[in-house]
């Protein structure tokens, strides 16, 4: 006993439970505090906003291609129909974070139940559900949600579900790849031997190990969905009675030579919403996978 | 023979796959809210009740639901996807006579990506906290978070108003009238911005690949040896490190493909390149489902096409697997 080094001491000194540490590493991340702050943000301005600045993005407020910072009535400009920017800016993000998170959910969710089956039981079903993760895989993604929203109602839920069940494959591997792993530890043998059923084991035992890396693809999810979300309305497959940056891009993309802002602005909007989603997910990573913290 | 076997059953699997793309259009059409005829036909307007008609004695739409299946499998085999109205063509030679252009874009996107990417990640990985990787990091971020279509906008007010070097739309010039090479270079030239644009995703996700797999292979075992019975460094580097850690880099470009086609959409819209976007584009606005229904189909046989080739490349590329063969 005396002869033990002083360092064995050390692991027990630090009684601290892995999610507050994680939180704790999360919160020294300078970058991952900016993301934080940045989306925020992006959503306080998209719930309170509209109400507060009052003007109706479809609502013509201003001369056609009004150039911005010249009429104080509209200080982003307008479009080619004299719509007000600034307002389109407000209230376009409500439909683009809705849609974002509720894709990355719809993802997560196909993705973790298609994993977590095929990795708990193996065999069969993991033969089964792996092929037509391939299968869907094999789908280019936009594509696929662009035939889905087009054949169907191009409702903001029906954008959400294309998303989700064009987007899940990753997820899907990346469950299935952590319960291959932690189904075969102790931890859940002892579970199993004690007589818990499947479902405690997948869902309760599991799965919050699984979480980390989870979590990590879902927040980079996120930003993949708003990109998405973006895209389709871009192409004219969102729902035209309901602003959003990507209809602001795609109604005003033939007039760019008249009027460079109408574009510029709202797709900056998105690049900043997906930039604070993948600082966050960069923090996420690092605080959560300490092993990887190196590269 | 083990390798002749390999490829039969890539294909047989393959060929089992573009099946069940085919099965999955037939369900979709199906599925669709309304008359499946009229879905057939499109919101292309002009279209009478003969034609309604027509389609449904051509599709068998009366019939029983599996022999329905089995006369749109059996036009399948025979080529034929359909009509559409509003481009007056069979689909099949619709998408084909577009796929050129789109397949250009994405392979010239998919070496812009590559070289510029691995080259940076590289540079990168020889000082891993320096000033220059740091630098990297946060531009790989900024090129991953801007939407596609919106910095192509970006590109094209800058080099229509500020720099004009470069053309901001279509294939070539129609009004030159050049030969062959004088073509190639037009098309070279156009195809500058597009394939640019499609290609920042990929430079930022492609460089932080290729420094996390550079560092990770320099700090194992094999390098290590190699330093130490004295091998230069020059050597080391290149042909010990690069060599393996490009490895992954090619699986994942393989596994790019389809999202390159899925970016390749957008940009191309944005640019009139006149590929499988643009016609995506139009019959989106038209609602010509058969015409989107045989996009689908044919990008499933290009992301196949193109998995089959990567692992082609990848069998090519890694040094282990090359050893096993001989």
């Amino acid at each position: 006993m005396a002869e033990r080094p002083a360092g064995a001491e050390i692991p027990v000194a630090t009684a601290e439970s892995p999610a507050r540490e994680a939180w704790r590493m999360f919160l020294r991340n300078r970058s991952a505090i900016l993301g934080l702050v940045l989306l925020a943000a992006i959503v306080l301005i998209s719930l309170f906003g509209p109400p507060l600045y009052g003007v109706d993005p479809f609502k013509i407020k201003g001369a056609p291609f009004t150039p911005p910072g010249v009429d104080p009535n509209v200080p982003l400009g307008t479009d080619h129909v004299g719509r007000d920017i600034l307002a389109g800016m407000i209230g376009g993000g409500r439909a683009t974070l809705a849609v974002g998170a509720s894709a990355a959910l719809m993802t997560v969710a196909i993705g973790l139940l298609v994993g977590a089956m095929a990795g708990y039981y193996g065999g069969l079903v993991d033969e089964i559900l792996m092929r037509i993760t391939e299968f869907f895989q094999v789908l280019p993604s936009l594509i696929l949600a662009m035939v889905l929203v087009a054949l169907f109602t191009p409702s903001l839920y029906m954008i959400a579900i294309a998303i989700g069940v064009a987007s899940w494959q990753s997820t899907a591997r990346l469950a299935r790849a952590e319960f291959l792993r932690l189904k075969e530890l102790e931890f859940v043998k002892a579970g199993r031997t004690i007589g818990a059923t499947d479902k405690r084991l997948i869902w309760v035992v599991i799965l919050p190990n699984a979480l980390p890396p989870l979590i990590v693809s879902a927040t980079l999810i996120v930003g993949v969905a708003i990109l998405f979300e973006a895209g389709l309305s871009f192409l004219g497959l969102g729902d035209p009675n309901i602003m959003s940056w990507g209809l602001m891009i795609g109604s005003s993309r033939e007039y760019i030579f008249d009027s460079w802002w109408s574009a510029t602005f709202p797709g900056a909007a998105i690049f900043l919403s997906v930039l604070s989603v993948s600082l966050i997910g960069d923090g996420l990573n690092d605080a959560l996978n300490p092993k990887l913290r190196e590269r | 023979m083990p390798i002749l076997r390999l490829v039969l059953e890539r294909i047989a699997y393959a060929f089992i796959v573009v099946t069940a793309v085919l099965v999955l259009n037939f369900i979709l059409v199906r599925l669709a809210p309304g008359d499946p005829a009229e879905v057939i036909a499109g919101e292309s307007g002009g279209i009478t009740e003969e034609i309604l008609a027509a389609i449904r004695r051509d599709y068998g739409l009366d019939l029983p639901i599996h022999e329905q299946l089995w006369i749109y499998l059996g036009n399948a085999i025979q080529g034929d996807l359909g009509y559409s109205f509003y481009f007056n063509s069979p689909v099949v030679e619709l998408v084909v006579s577009r796929m050129g252009p789109t397949i250009l874009l994405i392979l010239a996107a998919t070496v812009i990506a590559l070289f510029i990417g691995t080259t940076l990640g590289v540079l990168a990985s020889r000082n891993p906290e320096g000033l220059f990787s740091n630098f990297l990091t946060v531009a790989s971020l900024i090129g991953y978070s801007a939407p596609a279509f919106w910095t192509g906008l970006m590109l094209i007010i800058l080099f229509a108003f500020v720099v004009p070097i470069f053309p901001i739309a279509g294939l070539y010039d129609v009004t030159l009238s050049v030969g062959f090479f004088g073509r190639a270079l037009d098309i070279a030239h156009h195809l500058v911005l597009p394939a640019f644009t499609l290609a920042i995703i990929y430079i930022a996700q492609y460089s932080r690949l290729a420094r996390a797999s550079m560092l990770e292979v320099l700090g194992s075992d094999y390098i290590r040896t190699a330093r130490a019975k004295g091998v230069a460094e020059r050597v080391v580097f290149f042909k010990h490190a690069l060599r393996n850690a490009v490895l992954p880099i090619i699986t994942i470009t393989g596994l790019h493909f389809g999202n390159l086609l899925s970016g390749a959409v957008l940009v191309e819209a944005v640019f009139n390149w006149p590929g499988l976007g643009t016609l995506a584009f139009d019959s989106l606005l038209r609602r010509d489902y058969t015409t989107i229904l045989a996009l689908l189909f044919f990008s499933a046989l290009m992301v196949i096409v193109a998995n089959l080739a990567t692992d082609f490349c990848y069998r090519l590329a890694d040094p282990r697997i090359k050893g096993k063969r001989s």
